[in-house]
């Protein structure tokens, strides 16, 4: 800029603003300059970090990476339609690789299930029910941990520091302690991701009660009535469309938990994901992906419609929380 | 307020006490639903068998496996001595004498042969398969494979040639030598077990049981069994349980003695290391005014050195682990963040005109962010190798699609008069973008950014446990094996604070970025 071609002109108070101006624009091109750096230095270290611990070396692995994805190719197209809805492959040999039809879940005679869309019923099950629990759990909780309706700070801090252990504790270790003492399979799924859930909704939740309008509640409080009457028709009503909404977005986020949980053990949809990439059974892979990505896509049109429908174009930022 | 009064104001709100049937009914509706819905899961998942076929006996054993240790003597009757022996990777080291194990010693007859023959047979039961070698024998039901197949059912007692047997003269004669004709394990308290040959008494809560050993044959009570006592058969092992202070099975051939105590052991120094078993006093007093333990180096660097490769808690590995964990989060979001900027620009339709770009960078951004992370994360563990690139890529891709579309929503939604007021005074169109749009979106990007740095710490834990490197992959090793549940224990505090700690930051960092919000 040309600022300093105009400097004799200014009054003595004008250069006084001119000095003090330069003085913080320099300072934020120090900070900014000083944040490069620091991002860069941290970044390049990082990198080098992750290259050097890795099993494979980044420029080393590269052509593999797209040996790989040449592997992941199928014989013919019509490979992946045949393994997603359990048809008999021409190339059936024996294996594994092409046994789809052994998969499929008759319910009646002829009528069956492709084994895929089972797994992923199993896989939306599983976070549905864990989002109803955590729902359930969550909006009993925090009413306790809401500063406008709970006066004792003991419980609101206790409530508040339970519910944000539950929501930072990781997910895998919960999954692993259950597959260990339950067997293999949905259940140790469902309580991981419903524990995680409970602690996530319940801090959006209290959140939301925090910023209620409380004239309603005023007025039920000098009609006399007592704490759960005040809370349930005066709070709820009010709350709820928001309560709903963040449940959904919640709905969003546990398919894809559930299915990481799947990979590790917890049954659905993951856990063939995970058995078909390791043994490279391309056509299997490729028809779990395209049905894992179909369904996350479907279920986030469904779950984005319903809340625009609950609250309007209210915008809400996704994966808060995580 | 009488009857007409109120009557009136119900008159004059028709919509609000004679609401539709349906709408009355929907609350009741719904909850039936999902009632329904519920009872539907019950049946599909098999809840209800799934819980109680659970092994929850172990459960417990595990949970206190967190916070506690146990300590496993075997007391294996010899004739007319008794045998005390210690797994061979005791916490307690190579020669335990804990003092609540007390014994008397006396001068008995043995022979030789059989003494060694016996001697052996012991000691085999290695921390490794100690807890669960000592489950596997009991009900059938329990199917300790169910878990990814890792616990094998353990041999409890490894034969192991042992030196002894070489040492003792091969005739078979007898000799008089000092042996231990009584042991008494105190559990705290006033409970405790005695253990002689061919007697046993246990004292607990006030009650004593007796019973009679006939050595491999038989093990038999005199009088009834006490609550804490069970017996699955007349003559079968008994197993007493004192509840947190540990159990013991009595078997006809030995005692298996499992006392649990408090806290982790051998936390800082293993049993190899010359400071295992000092106090901190000594251990400091050792390091800063001590001779030198090993010659060539410094009792600092030695005590350091014992302390990161300490073969329990393996503390370097960990941490090593975990800085993988919190790199793959850092660079996987940096990396995304920096890619979606500018092509957020290109899909957003305020800033590029063409409309076949901004759709196709949308839908671009759609596929990465639904393409699951778990499905990048194992397909680039196939194609790096597991370690924090995976990790990295997986993080990397999905993020980027997710800041894509964050980011062009944010920019779609910009005040469109600070644009035009720079363009109104003749700039280039890139200067228009720098000084029009980004200081008004670069808040809100950055602010998005440490959201998901923070929730991505936690992700990339998750995706670590399928390959993709990490602390993930190592706590997912820990609790495969089922009996270092300790450490997952110390790991978990760990990802606890490094997460809490990212907490803050990103929230202090957000703050002063876009000033402090409600």
């Amino acid at each position: 800029m040309t600022a300093t071609t105009h400097s004799p002109l200014l009054s003595e108070a004008g250069q006084a603003v001119e000095r003090h101006w330069r003085e913080l624009a320099g300072r934020r091109r120090l900070y900014t300059i000083g944040g490069i750096v620091f991002m860069v230095l941290a970044m390049s270290g990082s990198l080098w970090f992750a290259n050097e611990s890795n099993a494979g070396k980044f420029f080393d692995r590269l052509p593999y990476l797209f040996d790989f994805v040449g592997q992941m190719m199928p014989r013919d197209g019509w490979e992946i339609w045949r393994a997603l809805f359990d048809l008999p492959s021409p190339y059936d040999d024996g294996s594994l690789k092409y046994n789809y039809p052994d998969g499929r879940i008759y319910l009646t005679e002829t009528l069956y299930l492709p084994e895929y869309f089972y797994k992923m019923l199993e896989t939306i099950n599983i976070a549905l029910v864990s989002t109803l629990i955590g729902f359930g759990l969550g909006f009993v909780l925090c009413f306790l941990a809401a500063s406008n309706l709970t006066t004792r700070r003991w419980l609101r801090f206790f409530v508040r520091r339970f519910m944000e252990v539950l929501r930072a504790f990781p997910e895998i270790v919960i999954a692993g302690f259950f597959l260990a003492v339950l067997t293999i399979g949905a259940v140790p799924a469902i309580i991981a991701v419903s524990i995680h859930t409970v602690g996530a909704l319940g801090k959006m939740f209290f959140e939301v009660v925090e910023n209620a309008d409380m004239k309603a509640e005023e007025g039920l409080r000098a009609a006399g009535a007592n704490w759960v009457e005040r809370v349930w028709f005066s709070i709820v009503p009010q709350v709820m469309p928001n309560f709903l909404s963040y449940a959904l977005l919640r709905l969003e986020i546990n398919v894809r938990a559930s299915t990481i949980i799947g990979a590790v053990g917890g049954g659905g949809i993951g856990e063939a994901l995970r058995l078909s990439i390791s043994r490279t059974h391309e056509a299997k892979t490729l028809a779990i992906i395209l049905l894992l990505f179909c369904t996350i896509v479907a279920v986030d049109q469904l779950s984005a419609w319903l809340r625009g429908r609950i609250v309007g174009k209210q915008a809400f930022e996704f994966g808060r929380g995580g | 307020m009488t009857e007409i009064e109120a009557n009136a104001i119900a008159a004059r709100h028709a919509d609000v006490f004679h609401r539709p049937l349906m709408e009355r009914l929907r609350g009741v509706i719904i909850i039936t639903a999902i009632a329904l819905y519920m009872v539907f899961a019950w049946w599909f998942f098999a809840i209800g068998q799934v819980i109680s076929n659970g092994n929850w006996d172990i459960a417990g054993s595990y949970l206190a496996d967190w916070v506690s240790y146990e300590i496993r003597p075997d007391i294996e009757y010899d004739g007319d001595a008794l045998d005390v022996s210690f797994p061979r990777f005791s916490p307690l080291g190579s020669d335990p004498r804990p003092e609540w194990l007390t014994t008397e010693t006396a001068m008995v007859e043995r022979r030789v042969a059989a003494s060694a023959a016996a001697g052996n047979a012991t000691g085999g039961a290695t921390s490794g398969a100690g807890f669960l070698g000592s489950l596997d024998a009991e009900p059938a039901k329990k199917e300790d494979g169910g878990f990814l197949g890792a616990m094998a059912p353990s041999s409890t007692t490894t034969e192991s040639p042992g030196t002894e047997a070489e040492a003792a003269p091969q005739a078979p004669a007898t000799t008089r030598e000092e042996a231990v004709v009584s042991a008494d394990i105190s559990f705290g308290g006033d409970t405790h077990i005695r253990v002689q040959p061919g007697f046993v008494t246990v004292t607990h809560r006030g009650e004593t049981l007796e019973l009679d050993i006939e050595e491999r044959v038989s093990v038999n009570a005199r009088g009834p069994l006490p609550e804490w006592a069970s017996q699955r058969a007349p003559g079968a092992k008994v197993i007493v349980r004192f509840g947190f202070a540990g159990r013991a099975e009595i078997e006809d051939d030995e005692v298996k003695v499992r006392r649990r105590f408090i806290g982790w052991e051998n936390f800082f120094f293993d049993t190899r290391s010359p400071y295992w078993d000092m106090s901190a006093g000594e251990v400091l007093g050792t390091i800063f005014f001590g001779d030198r333990i090993e010659a060539d180096r410094s009792n600092l660097s030695l005590a350091w050195n014992n302390f990161v490769n300490n073969a329990d808690w393996q503390h370097g590995d960990v941490w090593l682990k975990l800085l993988q964990t919190i790199v793959m989060a850092f660079a996987g979001t940096v990396l995304a963040s920096m890619l979606a900027f500018p092509l957020a620009f290109a899909a957003a339709r305020n800033i590029m005109p063409n409309r076949v770009v901004n759709q196709v960078l949308k839908r671009f951004f759609d596929f990465l962010r639904s393409v699951d992370m778990l499905i990048w994360a194992l397909f680039f563990t196939r194609a790096f190798g597991p370690g924090p690139l995976a990790g990295i890529s997986a993080i990397f891709f999905t993020d980027t699609g997710t800041f894509g579309k964050l980011y062009s929503e944010a920019l779609e939604n910009i005040d469109d008069k600070q644009r035009e007021g720079v363009r109104s005074v003749g700039a280039a169109p890139a200067s228009v973008q720098r000084y029009g749009v980004v200081p008004q979106v670069l808040p809100v990007f950055l602010s998005q950014a440490l959201y998901f740095w923070e929730s991505n710490t936690r992700s990339a834990t998750i995706i670590g446990a399928v390959g993709a490197g990490g602390i993930g992959l190592k706590l997912w090793e820990a609790m495969r094996t089922n009996q270092d549940w300790e450490n997952v224990a110390y790991m978990v505090i760990l990802i606890l604070l490094v997460v809490f700690v990212f907490d803050n930051i990103s929230n202090l960092l957000r703050q002063r970025l876009i000033g402090r919000q409600p």
